[in-house]
């Protein structure tokens, strides 16, 4: 079982929570000197303006958010903190190292699963965790994709708790959002900031789109003898993420296609153009698998394309990220990525993962209900934010609704222990305070794996809350990476 | 270009003229009904402006009768009404927010910025004097719409979709203003040239932004054949039949020599820009003015058709 | 046995469609239990047709007319020289592990009532797995009534299971459901039937197979209550119906549909 207590001599204190800027104005940490300073100089209501202007930026370039199931704006923005996250070169050439490597492994992990699944021969992994996973698609078992590659784009969520500690908490290897938040975050602060932004030399974030276009130019189908016709799709404009849809379509100069714009003819995917049918290479696809092709998934949809499946088959069409990369972001499988890396890669993880208890294993499933109140219990399916438990957080009732969802489907649920996430300096109505963060850096992998120096860093914006996800209130932060 | 971003490019600016053209109609019934004469006819021309608006059948299943009050309200801001200003405004939005990046953003922030600013308006507002302010307001920010995708955007295709939509809505409107004064406003053909005559006359040429026009063209006082003239026949006038036959027949010109491509919408809207273009108003009103904008009418939906065949589906 | 199949299936349209795609499962395989003579799958001459074979190895016809149509007939003709095999399935492919057909679908979802129906089939029954597979067709079988009409290629195991009523297809599904309930991976066959003349049931016909250990795969035909017979032509299987369906299709306009099938599976050594 693995350990998930807390360190020995701890016990009895929480550990104790580390401040990226360093809370004691003596011990001020080398990278956010300049910070410190400029925030010295700044009075609070030019703050507070700067923060006015940032919404009415977002609001009127129409950057917004929606939320599941929750009633009031449909066209919310997330709110956006002023003061930047900076990271040093060196510690961000120790997560870069570490992402290419956890991408690698989780790549060639999907491509095991659809191909001759050694993993399960070798013992490491039990076969129906792998062919009984609602995140597994039969329909690619034996399917070649081009290049071997599954996982064109990843978003790595991680999260730091020490210096030189940092955890990954989660994969997302499906259609991980929040790269438009990286982008345009960077713009408003160079805007709204340009003193503060000229004090420090910041690592460049703005080629993202190009490298993305790049990378998804590299992985044309089987069949595509001449520049391949690369397509944004989206669900539509009802999707939460709908503006980045539109946006990486526009930055990279490429059309953004919804299900409807596409057809299948003679197995050769084609959009519906002003002029005549077009054909399609590549599809950046921003939709579930699920959805994708009436004919193969689910046939109550709307927002796919029928015979897509055929056409990607048959080698005239390569969707990016692959169909059925999910198995590699389940929570269930999570456990499983550091033994991947030495058995694929051979090599030792360079970022950890957060010891986790899987609830179907009885022993595990017994030490996570006795211990409800210290641990936060996830959904092996939910994302989000939702369908999770925080332990210290959380009532008596709360747990209780919990320990009876666990016994009845102890399979769908994982736990890990409460983690003491990394604060930094954010402008609240209270001033200046340390507010909890994680990081989701993004990374692009076709004929090279590619970590664009930068992230998505969300806040928890009450204090004390642990609970990052926009959905649930959360904010954002630009994320600067120093040059040496 | 995507099928259905040209598709809601036209849409867009299809909305964005529809709620223009509205703010005008009912800025001038308004103004109608405060003349003394009318008041005799009893409200008609509340009961015109929902038939010159095409919202006649909508209008008498949620209404018994053509009132002020609840003609404004079911025009300009009833969400029931798929053709009110409102639902106009908001879907012109919702239209521009599926092809955001093939807009300027000019175009984009005046749209979006717009459909903000409508939803704080309260209906209340309307009521007593603000409804000439909410009608300025409307016609101001469509404008300021219209200038921004003729100062802003690129003449490729994308503008020309966008200038059939608007054309295509134009000519749709022009007709049936013209069409109602004579069936609605005015059934007893003698009356024509009596004083209520006149001042309807005078109304129609203010809704289509024409009455300086019409006394710098003609020089001479308003006579209906006259005005019929001016809302048929004459290039000049940027709201007149021939005008929006023009600018179709333009842009899809422009659009075969950027593809290479011409399809029957080109023969069609070539045809009727000719008929017009050589035609002369005798023959209008000896055909009947109310066969010949009926007719008008029909062929403007037939050939709003038949571009969506050749480019929008 | 030799039987022989004429199969035809004609969608008319009301208006013309601009475009259709069809997945067709519609050629059966030589397995040990059944030759294939002859077979042609006619499409229409409009259309253009690409072949795969679909991930469990069956072959899949993609069907693609892309100019206005306002009908599209397939007509399926073949001779099958079968042999009786009792049940036991000598399916051609086998590209997954049997634990692989304990996975849900939509169309086979679990309820109350499943779990209910299952859990009532494994404490009837104390011999062994291939007995309980069976005891669980008779228990599908007597609560649901055969009936034409009442359910369609949507309706879902358990709609069919509180429906009480279904065709072969709803038989298929609620015997899969309960199967995989119970630890028994099943999946869903499409093929036809020979039936004797006056009898009543379904020539274009589907039945279930589940694993039993230590003989493989087994077919059940819930609908008649039999393992399947020589009388049984297999043509496609998957997870369920959607992945085995004979004609899956999507089109463009074309307002309404009417669907015309005709099929006659004939003994031909019975004519000579």
């Amino acid at each position: 079982m693995p350990d998930v207590r807390p360190e020995a001599g701890s016990e009895a204190a929480p550990a104790a929570i580390f401040d990226e800027m360093g809370l004691d104005d003596q011990e001020v940490r080398r990278a956010y000197l300049g910070l410190r300073d400029w925030l010295k100089e700044t009075p609070a209501d030019i703050l507070a303006l700067r923060r006015e202007e940032a919404e009415t930026f977002f609001r009127r370039i129409g950057i917004t958010f929606a939320v599941y199931g929750e009633g009031g704006d449909p066209e919310r923005i997330i709110p956006f903190d002023i003061i930047p996250r900076i990271l040093e070169a060196a510690e961000w050439r120790h997560i870069t190292a570490g992402l290419t490597q956890r991408v690698r492994a989780l790549n060639a992990f999907i491509c095991d699963v659809y191909g001759a699944q050694d993993i399960v021969r070798a013992g490491l992994m039990p076969a129906d965790q792998i062919i009984l996973n609602d995140t597994y698609r039969h329909q690619m078992q034996g399917v070649a994709v081009p290049n071997g590659i599954y996982t064109h784009i990843s978003g790595i969520d991680m999260v730091r708790v020490g210096a030189d500690e940092f955890y990954v908490l989660e994969d997302n290897v499906r259609t991980p959002s929040g790269v438009s938040y990286m982008l345009e975050n960077r713009e408003i602060t160079m805007r709204l900031f340009p003193d503060l932004f000229s004090r420090h030399a910041v690592e460049p974030v703005d080629h993202y789109c190009d490298e993305l276009l790049k990378t998804l130019s590299s992985v044309p189908p089987r069949h595509c003898d001449h520049e391949p016709t690369v397509v944004v799709m989206t669900p539509g404009i009802y999707n939460s993420a709908y503006y980045e849809h539109s946006f990486l379509a526009d930055q990279m100069g490429v059309e953004l296609v919804e299900g409807p714009d596409l057809y299948v003819k003679d197995d050769i995917v084609y959009m519906r153009t002003t002029q005549g049918p077009k054909r399609v290479d590549v599809i950046y696809r921003r939709v579930d698998d699920e959805f994708l092709d009436p004919l193969a998934f689910r046939a109550d949809t709307a927002l796919g394309v029928a015979g897509l499946m055929n056409a990607y088959r048959a080698g005239n069409v390569n969707l990016a990220n692959a169909v059925g990369a999910g198995i590699a972001d389940d929570k269930s499988t999570y456990t499983f990525v550091p033994q991947m890396i030495e058995f694929y890669l051979g090599e030792k993880p360079i970022l950890n993962n957060v010891p986790t208890l899987r609830c179907s294993i009885a022993d595990e499933c017994k030490y996570v209900l006795e211990n409800l109140n210290e641990l936060v219990v996830k959904e092996t399916h939910g994302s989000g934010g939702y369908g999770m438990l925080i332990g210290p957080k959380s009532t008596q009732a709360e747990r209780e609704v919990f320990a009876s969802l666990i016994k009845a489907a102890p399979d769908k649920y994982i736990a890990q222990p409460t983690l003491a996430l990394s604060t930094c300096p954010t402008f609240v109505d209270e001033g200046i305070a340390p507010r909890h963060v994680d990081l989701r850096p993004f990374v692009l992998a076709g004929k090279n794996i590619r970590v664009v120096p930068g992230g998505l860093t969300r806040v928890a914006l009450s204090e004390g809350s642990l609970v990052v996800n926009s959905s649930q209130g959360g904010g954002t932060k630009d994320t600067w990476v120093l040059k040496d | 270009m995507l099928s259905r971003t040209a598709d809601s490019l036209y849409w867009v600016a299809r909305y964005m003229e529809r709620a223009e053209n509205l703010a005008r109609i009912l800025s001038v019934t308004d103004r109608l009904s405060l003349m003394p004469t009318i008041g005799e006819t009893g409200g008609n021309e509340w009961h015109s402006t929902v038939v010159v608006s095409d919202c006649e059948e909508g209008y008498y299943e949620k209404y018994d009768e053509a009132t002020a009050e609840h003609v404004i309200s079911y025009l300009a801001f009833d969400p029931d009404n798929p053709s009110s200003i409102r639902s106009c405004i908001e879907a012109a939005r919702r239209n521009a927010r599926s092809v955001r990046t093939a807009l300027t953003s000019e175009q984009w922030e005046c749209l979006n910025t717009t459909w903000l600013e409508l939803t704080r308006i309260k209906e209340s507002r309307l009521r007593g004097g603000g409804l000439h302010g909410f009608l300025d307001w409307v016609k101001e920010r469509t404008l300021m719409f219209h200038g921004c995708t003729v100062a802003t955007m690129l003449r490729r295709d994308s503008f020309h979709f966008m200038q059939l939509g608007t054309f295509i809505e134009r000519g749709d409107n022009t007709a049936r203003i013209l069409d109602v004064k004579y069936h609605v406003l005015l059934p007893d053909h003698a009356e024509i040239g009596g004083g209520i005559d006149y001042y309807q006359w005078a109304a129609i040429l203010r809704a289509v932004s024409g009455y300086r026009g019409y006394h710098a063209l003609y020089k001479e006082g308003i006579k209906p054949w006259l005005v019929a003239d001016f809302l048929i026949m004459r290039e000049e006038m940027p709201r007149s039949l021939l005008a929006c036959a023009a600018k179709i027949k333009d842009c899809l010109d422009d659009l075969a020599e950027e593809y290479g491509q011409r399809h029957e919408s080109h023969r069609m809207a070539g045809r009727r820009y000719s008929q017009l273009r050589f035609g002369k108003v005798d023959d209008v009103f000896g055909q009947g003015l109310h066969d010949f904008l009926e007719q008008f009418i029909d062929q403007n939906n037939k050939l709003g058709a038949e571009i969506a065949r050749s480019y929008l589906m | 046995m030799r039987i022989h199949i004429e199969h035809e299936t004609t969608y008319s349209y009301d208006e013309p469609v601009s475009y259709s795609i069809q997945a067709l499962r519609m050629r059966p395989l030589d397995t040990r239990g059944q030759r294939i003579v002859n077979w042609s799958v006619e499409t229409p001459q409009h259309a253009s047709v690409r072949e795969q074979r679909d991930v469990y190895g069956n072959v899949l016809q993609m069907l693609y007319v892309e100019r206005p149509h306002t009908e599209i007939k397939l007509r399926v003709s073949g001779d099958v020289e079968t042999t009786e095999l009792c049940g036991v399935v000598a399916s051609p492919i086998e590209r997954f592990p049997p634990r692989f057909y304990l996975r849900r679908t939509l169309l086979t979802e679990t309820n109350d009532a499943l779990n209910e129906l299952a859990e009532a089939a494994r404490e009837a029954c104390d011999g062994t797995p291939l007995d309980l597979a069976h005891s669980l067709m008779h228990r599908v079988r007597d609560q649901l009534d055969y009936m034409i009409g009442e359910t369609d290629a949507t309706t879902t195991a358990a709609q069919a299971l509180a429906n009480g009523s279904g065709v072969c297809q709803d038989h298929a599904h609620v015997f899969i459901a309960a199967a995989r309930e119970l630890g028994i991976p099943a999946r869903y066959v499409s093929g036809y039937l020979w039936i004797e003349a006056g009898e009543q049931g379904e020539a274009a016909h589907a039945w279930a197979e589940a694993f039993v250990e230590d003989l493989g795969w087994v077919g059940f035909d819930v609908a008649n209550r039999i393992c399947p017979t020589e009388a049984h032509l297999r043509v496609a299987s998957g997870l369920d119906y959607l992945e085995a369906a004979p004609i899956r299709g999507l089109r463009r306009g074309g307002g309404q549909e009417t669907l015309d099938v005709r099929v006659q599976v004939a003994e031909t050594g019975a004519q000579q």
